[in-house]
């Protein structure tokens, strides 16, 4: 049994709008690649099982959560996360909604709230209150009730 | 998590040598929502992952006038964003959108649903009632196997080594059939099944007799349960309470569960008399149109 290293993927990614060029070990999370190999740590680790939703971050328009994403899947896609969100002139709008509504306390998992919030809002602006609920019930908050985090994805759409 | 390589073929060819090659050692990828969390826990120590999206035919989905066909790595928005799919299997569309919550759905399918062979599988009872065959490749050529004989125990499929899921094969239903999917669980989402039920029925013209119906059970036996008896015995009666309420009675008798943190035996023999009931009345109801 060969005990060597496997060899690591070349990818070609944009992240955020950027393009970025990474050997990416064959076993390494897209999660872990974002965090340690470009230091994009604004997405959160949680349950690195696909409950929590705290590693949220989107692949060509889709949310995903990254720790079930490996790092070597995402050469030639469009990754959006966190850091993305927001531009020079200003925060994005949930983003805004979520500090006027109090819609977080601990804050570990708002960045894959926002996200997720905002894979919803890209393709449907009006959603109604039991539409976010079902769409965010991929993303647990420990802190919240969740009431404030609906506001606040409610006080964002048109 | 053991190190492994990171393989993307772009062939079923390809991708079977590598299976050979590695034996137990790889696995196809296709969401990877499973895969990852049993490499991630040691449940699996593998050298080589093989990722199958970039195999077209795997990719592939298609509605036929003869059925319909779901590659392996489809993920499950696809099946039930796609309006055809919608009108015409609407059971399957039941569980597709129920495996786990969104982020789960851009990723996992109901080709990886069956490999992972969960008892509760929520995409596996609706295949197993709309009659799908699964599509495997070898280095020996393609077989079909009916996907109620798929799961052989739980985490169990009768895949051996260098065996490839290339497809799910669903014929088309005919007129006046109608079927229907839902499960027990005690959140609204992102939950696994105390107890799950699959109806597909097949009305006569009338819309008043049944001809035929299959019905399956999920979280209630070591795999997903067809209960051909419970179906069986719908043949022929006429559309009422009385003749539902017997099948959903036979539907107790055929689960076959285990007492665990999600609930107990007669919890669950109870959840699958009363949803076997709701099940059988949905899917009349879209038998009916």
């Amino acid at each position: 049994m060969t005990t060597n290293t496997p060899s690591k993927v070349h990818v070609t990614t944009t992240i955020n709008g950027q393009q970025h060029e990474l050997l990416v070990p064959g076993y390494m999370s897209l999660l872990d690649t974002l965090r340690e190999l470009i230091g994009l740590t604004g997405t959160k680790e949680g349950c690195l099982d696909g409950n929590c939703g705290a590693c949220t971050v989107s692949i060509d328009g889709r949310i995903v959560d990254s720790c079930l994403v490996l790092g070597a899947e995402v050469d030639g896609k469009e990754v959006s996360t966190i850091e993305g969100m927001a531009t020079p002139e200003g925060l994005h709008p949930l983003q805004q909604a979520f500090l006027e509504e109090a819609a977080l306390q601990c804050g570990i998992c708002t960045p894959g709230f926002l996200v997720a919030a905002k894979g919803l809002l890209d393709n449907e602006p009006s959603p109604s209150e039991g539409r976010i609920r079902h769409w965010l019930a991929g993303n647990l908050c420990r802190c919240t009730g969740y009431d404030k985090i609906v506001r606040a994805v409610q006080k964002a759409s048109s | 998590m053991h190190p492994f390589a990171y393989v993307a073929p772009g062939t079923v060819d390809e991708a079977i040598a590598v299976l050979n090659e590695h034996g137990d050692r790889a696995r196809p990828m296709a969401g990877g929502t499973d895969l990852l969390v049993k490499a991630r826990a040691n449940v699996w120590e593998l050298d080589a992952v093989v990722d199958i999206k970039n195999i077209p035919e795997l990719m592939n989905l298609s509605v036929g006038s003869d059925g319909l066909s779901i590659g392996a790595g489809v993920p499950c928005y696809e099946v039930y964003e796609n309006s055809e799919i919608v009108a015409d299997y609407p059971g399957i569309v039941d569980g597709a959108s129920i495996i786990g919550g969104i982020q789960i759905q851009s990723r996992a399918g109901l080709g990886g649903n069956l490999c992972n062979a969960a008892p509760s599988g929520d995409g596996i009872c609706p295949l197993i009632v709309y009659s799908a065959v699964a599509r495997i490749a070898s280095s020996s050529g393609i077989r079909e196997v009916p996907v109620e004989d798929f799961c052989t125990g739980p985490s169990q499929t009768v895949l051996e080594t260098g065996d490839l899921l290339v497809s799910i094969e669903v014929p088309k239903p005919a007129a006046n059939s109608g079927a229907a999917y839902t499960r027990f669980i005690p959140r609204n989402e992102m939950d696994i099944a105390v107890a799950g039920v699959g109806v597909f029925v097949q009305l006569d013209s009338s819309g008043q007799n049944f001809e035929s119906a299959r019905i399956a059970l999920a979280s209630v036996g070591p795999t997903p349960i067809l209960a051909a008896t419970t179906g069986n015995s719908l043949a022929g009666k006429p559309v009422n309470d009385e003749s539902i309420a017997a099948a959903a009675s036979l539907a107790r008798d055929a689960a076959t569960p285990i007492t665990d943190m999600r609930g107990t035996i007669e919890q669950r023999k109870q959840l699958v008399e009363v949803l076997t009931g709701r099940m059988i009345k949905q899917a009349v109801e879209r038998a009916r149109g």
